[in-house]
């Protein structure tokens, strides 16, 4: 059993107005049986964060071509991508490159 | 920790390392920074050594094309997007940087408020071109902040290609690299001084807001074009029209976009599914003369996106993110949008996907069917001609053989009228005015932009200066048409007599 994680979301270049605009989210992930990584934290984003047109953010179970993710301020390609394990305190930033954001 | 470490700089061109979990990999450049940014298909860069090749690229681009002149007026398109923003960053950081590595040039920044065309209310108009002022002020750069409502009133001079510049040849730039030095010298460390304090000295003001009738006007426009993708075709043209009438008015010879390689290879793609392909190396390459007097420069074409974003982000790049016109629109919405997600997702199966399209870009050569070269232009994208009665029997034929034909307007327009006229058949509408405004702006168009232009049903909903531009042009070719048969006629008649 995980213990609720509290962690920074953050969007960016146009991915905030799915979010009613707002950029930065503290959030708490609550405790379950799973630890948390990126692919769980994606279905929760979508589920509690998400306003509007899941699809222009989310496709598959991972995040839409051409929407970068950082965690920490480096790039979750070198850090296992979906897999990352999120740990307490962590922030993780939504660039969209996607023009009109 | 350290074993591994030795081991991979006794092995440096080994396989790529493993990129899942590692917490112990090193920057692939210094080998010894942590890494930040995953660029080119598995390198791993640490921030420092991302930073310098960043800095690299934009100045390499520069320097290897001897494009931009020493001391030469350059205007920065800036859109407040990221590549844009960046892009007059860099410029910022390489005029601040000692003499040797200085950027030599002189920048202006244009900023063009497409809030109307893009459906912003007003109160948000003004909030966004406040934080936009704001943006520019701080650069020091002069400035100029332009509704996209100028259009109404651009002269239909606009549109005219200027006489070419002699071409920039490696001997003229050096002549001018030697002349800016020993001014410099002269001027000692004067210059400048006077010079940083030229460009913070006279911000243009702009040109007070723009009138209600003219937004009106603009997204009246806007709201008649069926097609999202015609929409954004429109917005493309206007907007380089706009901006090409600033650089003239205030004397910049070249003007900067800050279109990245992964915008390009979009755009390379979109544009043949435009039937642009014709044009495809002046819409993506380095640079584009098209404009004649101006020179379009994309010095940001060997940065992805991805490295923009990332360098935006690590150094704290201000932008302003304002809506476009496809804003949270479907993937499938316009050609521009399918088209991204198209390249995008590939990309993201295909790591090299978007530097292989954008490499085919580099190798295109901009030359014009033989004898079309100095031929007419088409009148919004201001690219040569590339329709020709000959391809009849094609589809390409077939789709525009119903819009009368760039050669014969006289025989077009005789037929029109006459019938017209002499006999009062059908009481089309306009019949005495010679020729339909519509027909005139159509033939004058590259394919391209003629099938664009299908989805404006309405072409009189168009700035004033494209509709006078295309009349001027359509009686100045029907005068020469005129002239030609005169002289033939006369000639002929020399030669008849001659012979017998």
């Amino acid at each position: 059993m995980a213990a609720p994680l509290s962690v920074e979301v953050e969007f960016g270049g146009g991915a905030e107005l799915l979010f009613d605009g707002v950029k930065k989210h503290q959030v708490t992930l609550p405790g379950q049986e799973e630890p948390w990584d990126i692919r769980s934290l994606l279905v929760w984003i979508k589920k509690n964060l998400l306003k509007e047109r899941p699809e222009l953010f989310i496709q598959g179970d991972s995040v839409r071509p051409g929407i970068l993710v950082l965690v920490n301020d480096a790039d979750w390609e070198l850090l296992g991508e979906l897999d990352y394990q999120l740990q307490d305190q962590d922030s993780v930033l939504f660039i969209s490159t996607l023009h009109g954001g | 920790c350290e074993m591994s470490e030795e081991y991979r700089e006794s092995a440096p061109k080994g396989p790529p390392p493993p990129r899942l979990g590692t917490g112990d990999q090193k920057c692939v450049k210094c080998k010894e920074g942590l890494p930040v940014v995953v660029i080119r298909a598995g390198d791993a860069f640490c921030r420092d050594c991302f930073k310098a090749l960043y800095v690299h690229k934009f100045r390499a681009m520069l320097g290897k094309s001897r494009l931009i002149f020493p001391g030469e007026k350059v205007l920065l398109a800036w859109s407040g997007g990221p590549s844009s923003s960046s892009m007059v960053w860099q410029v910022l950081e390489g005029l601040s940087r000692d003499s040797a590595k200085r950027l030599r040039f002189v920048p202006g920044v244009v900023y063009i408020d497409e809030g109307a065309a893009c459906g912003q209310s007003p109160e948000d108009r003004a909030r966004t071109l406040a934080e936009v002022k704001l943006a520019l002020q701080t650069t020091g750069f002069p400035w100029h902040a332009v509704a996209l409502e100028e259009v109404f009133s651009l002269p239909p001079s606009a549109l005219r290609c200027s006489a070419q510049e002699a071409a920039g040849t490696e001997g003229a730039y050096k002549a001018a690299v030697d002349s800016f030095l020993q001014q410099q010298h002269a001027l000692g460390t004067n210059g400048v001084e006077r010079q940083s304090q030229h460009c913070a000295q006279d911000p243009q003001s702009p040109t007070g807001p723009p009138t209600t009738a003219q937004t009106q006007a603009l997204s009246r426009l806007f709201d008649s074009v069926k097609t999202l993708t015609a929409k954004e075709e429109l917005l493309q043209t206007l907007r380089t029209h706009l901006i090409l009438h600033v650089a003239r008015n205030h004397g910049y010879s070249k003007v900067m976009t800050g279109d990245s390689c992964t915008r390009l290879a979009i755009k390379l793609m979109t544009s043949l599914a435009l039937g642009r392909g014709a044009f495809l190396a002046w819409d993506t390459g380095f640079s584009d003369e098209r404009h004649g007097d101006v020179v379009v420069v994309r010095p940001m074409r060997e940065h992805t996106l991805k490295e923009v974003a990332f360098y935006n982000r690590l150094f704290a790049v201000p932008s302003i993110c304002t809506p476009a016109l496809d804003t949270k629109a479907p993937e499938k919405a316009s050609i521009h949008r399918l088209m991204e997600a198209f390249i995008l997702r590939l990309q993201a199966q295909f790591p090299s996907t978007v530097s292989t399209v954008y490499r085919t870009s580099e190798k295109l050569v901009k030359a014009p069917r033989a004898g079309c070269a100095a031929g007419p232009r088409c009148l919004l994208c201001m690219c040569t001609l590339d329709v020709d009665t000959a391809d009849s029997a094609t589809a390409f034929g077939a789709q525009t053989s119903h819009l009368p034909q760039m050669q014969t307007p006289v025989t077009q327009a005789r037929a029109a009228a006459g019938p017209c006229c002499c006999a009062g058949m059908g009481g089309a509408p306009g019949c005495c005015k010679r020729e339909d405004p519509r027909a005139q702006v159509m033939e004058q168009l590259c394919y391209g932009c003629r099938v664009n232009m299908k989805d404006l049903p309405s072409l009189e909903l168009l700035p004033p200066y494209i509709l006078s531009e295309a009349q001027l042009r359509s009686q100045r070719a029907t005068a020469e048409q005129e002239i030609r048969e005169y002289l033939l006629g006369d000639s002929e008649d020399e030669a008849g007599t001659g012979e017998s």
